[in-house]
């Protein structure tokens, strides 16, 4: 059964996508939402567990004021109000992976409500999405199917659970449904997930690393013939994982939803998942009204009650924001607002802050990071935070072109150098003996050389053409191993010729 | 056996955990000693009582010896160190089976320790071992029980009260000086009531929740179970105070309750002013309340006004909605909590007989199997309650009951320093009498749940016997926060009913084995 689509720019000319999205972010706490059990990355499984993580019979929550921290920073940094008083509610329903086949979360009274959040779009547009609430909840453990394929319950032959993440300090936060994106729905929808991202790293409430799921996304999308009709049907594409499958999820949904409309059809309300392979979605469980979780406040913990003034002591030591942050950096740097943005797109912000900070100007900042290290990257499909290179590489290096000891070419050797791990950019040049030639004497005897090869050269630059004398130059340089100072060179054939 | 009436062992077990504590201190007696005559008695009585489903008597030594060879060195202990208790099996103990009474957790060893555990092996007291209970503290008679039914002493053939029939029947058979109960709407101070013992449920997070198997979390209470109100004055000082681990818990410490007790004593309750509960059996032709139980009931209120207290009734219309309330409140916090026994991680795991052996049909089978019927019968109502649609209707109205309840008690608390009713409406009945009625076996926890719904603290001491020579109780009810009142009153009360007739538990016919 193949899936029927209708080209992505077809259907947003005769539909309006409208957008909804949860996010769920693992916060970077120390121990877990309810016990005292270590938030780890890859320890042994069930290993970072205890009565209270298992769900074990008589044991029960505590909550972690870390994590209420956190869900306010994040509340806040969203333009949410923060609730007076909130509880904890149960979520109850059976799977291996829930310890206590419930899950504690908030359902009616969420910590933070009623926000928004601008976000950026590459060309500079910028949209507002407003945020219906931020709940805190804690995650489940994970499941891994084996002997069947591709790691599905179905055709499994057994599964295991990992309780490790279960009780790990969560905060969803859901959007209303985002209206008139049009064709640029994938885009916003990207861009909000990145948005979020920057924001939970600058909050420091989270490493919000795509690749271990600390941040997942669930995109609902529904089409209506015009920004005037009611909502169509939406259906929840769960837990995608990259900005980019944010964006190929939407668009998917957009041109399968609009195939479904056109052959008369109507779309189904369920829970969908994404392929990374093809982009494509498939249909999980179908949500119906029969499903209820049968909330009902937990009556283990006591309502939520953030002191106004304490909130307001976090309010005012928020960090800057990312979007206050760039707008202060494009002055302060001077780049034009088009660099700036592909500064950003390139998530090379922080690393030429950084640079920036060990002493490197912006200007020269931005060169290795947009131009050679971008490059390195693209070939290695590195993203730049992960090259072996730290900021402080980049600054030391440049600081050894500003003082003259390397030039350019050299620079890229010990780049080179660096990024083989060969230690920081002074040990290469060491190691390498990249260091420019600054003796007189062996540039001396190079061009001597040179010149003598080629006895006519001195005389055209002792009648004043001084063209011939970039081949003396490049004699003297290969001759050095590049190691001279080409300007130094110059001076001295000069001195030569006309000494 | 020897008779553990007349030897000098048996003797021992005679004696409150106040005396023990006393003889101990003193060096006349090791806590080997006493630990040896509580379980030679156990080993004489129980299989006709069968008020333990766990007894490890090597462990219980070891402990006792560590007892002893502290105070050999001069330590100072804690005022119970060496006196022995006994444990409801709805609570944790690392290492020792715990069952909740259930099939479905049969061969589970806990990893931990329930707070209240820690504190009793921190003060010395060595676990003589764990009690039998209705199954997941589900009802009134302990025959709930996935192993059983418990006994009352009194009368072999009458239950013991439930859900901790088990440590109630320990305590009247003299097999522990001493045990720990749990109260989620009666179940400490109605088996308290029908082996004439003395049983406190303590303010709401008075004592820690963590370790104690959950039925409903906003109304379960551990607490002490003894044969005199001091000694559970003295036992709560031990297992009560702030638990960080259970964020219900009260920041106060547990102090002044033995002082409180021994104040009492005197039996002089010159100004305190007792209200009776007109809706508690208080009204004189009570529906539903035996005959003798009412009569007793009166007599024990002209006993405390002759001690000089003021006697006012005080009326509480909100208590005739406290039953129905509780039946929603109750089965629908059990439904959640009793999901996570589903055979993955701990306890039984029941594969379906026939078909695919998937998770959902595992923890089908197993809960199947492993729940008895009054279990699922809770389940069944709690998930209905909480249903989408029926929610407000049920369980919201609940705790709007819950609220109005309350507000009762604060209401009465302003005209009475504490309020008294019978504790159970009749004494022991037959056991299987009640089995096949599931609402006549509710109505016994009529006058102590209103205490639950609203977390304040209880008490049932021993009120004389009736013309069976069954014993009859009277609950004593103080504010939350007060429970020093209510030890204060509960041991004047029982100085009072035990004046003309001598301690209760002395009229206990011996065990018949």
């Amino acid at each position: 059964m193949s899936t029927q689509l209708v080209d992505f720019d077809d259907a947003v000319a005769r539909y309006d996508p409208v957008l909804g999205i949860e996010v769920h972010v693992e916060l970077g706490t120390a121990t877990k939402m309810f016990d005292a059990a270590p938030v780890t990355f890859g320890a042994e499984p069930n290993t970072q567990v205890t009565p209270v993580s298992l769900g074990l019979p008589g044991a029960l929550p505590s909550l972690n004021q870390t994590a209420v921290e956190y869900a306010v920073k994040i509340g806040l940094a969203l333009n949410c109000t923060i609730a007076r008083t909130c509880r904890f509610a149960r979520k109850n329903y059976f799977y291996p992976d829930l310890p206590k086949n419930f899950q504690t979360s908030q359902y009616d009274e969420p910590i933070a409500y009623d926000g928004w959040l601008d976000v950026e779009l590459a060309d500079g547009e910028v949209v507002r999405v407003e945020i219906e609430r931020a709940h805190m909840e804690e995650d489940a453990g994970k499941n891994t199917h084996v002997g069947g394929h591709d790691g599905r319950l179905q055709g499994a032959e057994y599964s295991l659970v990992d309780y490790n993440r279960a009780g790990i300090p969560l905060v969803e936060i859901v959007t209303r449904p985002i209206l008139g994106t049009g064709a640029r729905a994938p885009e916003v929808a990207a861009a909000y997930v990145r948005t979020l991202r920057d924001i939970f790293r600058t909050l420091g409430v989270s490493e919000a690393r795509m690749e271990r799921g600390n941040v997942r996304a669930d995109v609902n999308v529904s089409l209506r013939p015009s920004p005037q009709a009611p909502l169509g049907t939406r259906t929840e594409t769960k837990n995608v994982n990259s900005f980019r499958s944010v964006e190929r999820s939407v668009r998917y949904e957009v041109a399968r939803q609009a195939a479904v409309l056109d052959g008369g059809g109507r779309v189904v309300q369920e829970t969908r998942h994404f392929h990374e392979g093809d982009g494509s979605t498939s249909a999980g469980r179908v949500k119906s009204d029969a499903e209820d979780y049968r909330y009902f406040p937990e009556p283990d913990l006591v309502p939520l009650a953030p002191d106004p003034a304490w909130v307001e002591e976090v309010r005012a030591t928020l960090p800057e924001l990312p979007a206050a942050r760039r707008r202060r950096l494009v002055t302060e740097w001077g780049f034009a607002d088009a660099e700036m943005r592909d500064v950003v797109n390139a998530g090379a912000l922080d690393l030429i802050e950084a640079t920036t900070a060990a002493g490197a100007t912006p200007a020269a900042a931005r060169k290795w990071w947009m131009g050679e290290l971008s490059r390195v990257g693209a070939q290695t499909e590195t993203p730049l935070e992960d090259l072996p290179i730290t900021p402080a590489q980049v600054a030391a290096l440049q600081a050894l072109v500003d003082s003259g000891r390397v030039n350019d070419k050299l620079a890229r050797q010990v780049l080179e150098g660096v990024l083989a791990g060969e230690g920081d950019p002074e040990a290469v040049v060491a190691a390498r003996g990249l260091e420019v030639v600054s003796d007189d004497g062996p540039l001396l005897t190079a061009i001597d050389a040179a010149l003598a090869a080629q006895p006519d050269i001195a005389d055209k630059i002792r009648s004043g053409n001084l063209g011939p004398i970039g081949a003396v130059i490049g004699a003297v340089m290969k001759a050095t191993r590049g190691q001279a100072d080409a300007g130094r060179v110059r001076e001295l054939v000069l001195e030569r010729v006309n000494g | 056996m020897t008779d553990s009436t007349s030897s000098p062992t048996g003797s021992l077990t005679r004696r409150s955990a106040a005396d023990l504590a006393a003889l101990l201190r003193a060096g006349e007696v090791s806590a080997v000693e006493v630990a040896t005559a509580h379980l030679d008695r156990i080993a004489d009585v129980d299989p006709a009582v069968h008020a333990f489903l766990h007894v490890d008597g090597e462990d219980t030594l070891a402990q006792a010896r560590a007892v002893d060879a502290r105070r050999a060195a001069g330590e100072d202990l804690p005022e119970l160190a060496g006196v022995p208790i006994a444990v409801k099996d709805v609570v944790v103990t690392r290492g020792t089976p715990t069952t909740a009474g259930s099939r479905i957790l049969e061969g589970w060893l806990p990893p931990y320790d329930a707070t209240l555990v820690t504190r009793l092996r921190e003060a010395g007291l060595p676990m003589l071992g764990k009690t039998n209970m209705d199954e997941f503290a589900m009802g009134s008679s302990t025959e709930h029980s996935g192993y059983g039914p418990t006994r009352n002493p009194w009368d072999l053939d009458r239950i013991p009260g439930g859900s901790g029939g088990g440590s109630a029947a320990a305590l009247a058979a003299f097999e522990a000086p001493l045990a720990i109960g749990t109260d989620t709407g009666g179940s400490i101070r109605q088996p308290a009531a029908v082996t004439g013992t003395v049983g406190v449920k303590p303010t709401y997070g008075s004592v820690s929740r963590y370790g104690l198997v959950a039925l409903a979390s906003s109304l379960d209470q551990a607490g002490p179970c003894t044969r005199t109100v001091l000694d559970a004055a003295l036992l709560h000082e031990v297992i009560g105070g702030h638990d960080p681990l259970d964020s219900t818990s009260l920041p106060e410490p547990a102090v002044g309750y033995a002082d409180a007790a021994r104040q009492g004593l005197s039996g002089d309750l010159t100004g305190v002013r007792i209200g009776v509960v007109r809706e508690l059996g208080g009204s004189g032709d009570a529906q539903g309340y035996q005959r003798e139980v009412s009569a007793a009931f009166e007599r024990s209120v002209a006993a405390l006004t002759a001690a000089g207290a003021e006697v006012v009734e005080v009326s509480c219309p909100s208590f005739e909605a406290a039953l129905a309330a509780y039946y929603l409140i109750l089965p629908a916090e059990a439904s959640s909590n009793l999901a996570k026994f589903d055979g993955m991680r701990f306890g039984l795991r029941v594969e379906p007989a026939e078909g695919p052996v998937t998770a959902e049909r595992v923890m089908a089978a197993t809960r199947g199997a492993g729940f008895g019927s009054e279990v699922k019968r809770r389940i069944i109502l709690g998930t209905y309650a909480l249903s989408a649609g029926y929610y407000d209707a049920y369980y919201g109205s609940a705790q709007k009951v819950r609220t109005l309840i309350q507000r009762d008690f604060t209401a009465a608390f302003e005209a009475a320093d504490v309020l008294v009713s019978p504790t159970a409406p009749t004494t022991a009945f037959r056991l299987g009498e009640k089995l096949s009625d599931p609402l006549a076996m509710y109505l016994n926890d009529v006058a102590t749940i209103p205490a639950n719904l609203a977390g304040v603290p209880g008490i049932s001491v021993p009120n004389g016997l009736d013309d069976a020579g069954l014993p009859i109780g009277l609950q004593i009810l103080a504010p939350a926060r007060a429970d020093a009142r209510l030890y204060r009153v509960g041991a004047a009360a029982e100085t009072l009913l035990a004046r003309s007739e001598g301690p209760v538990l002395d009229r206990i016919p011996e065990v018949a084995r």
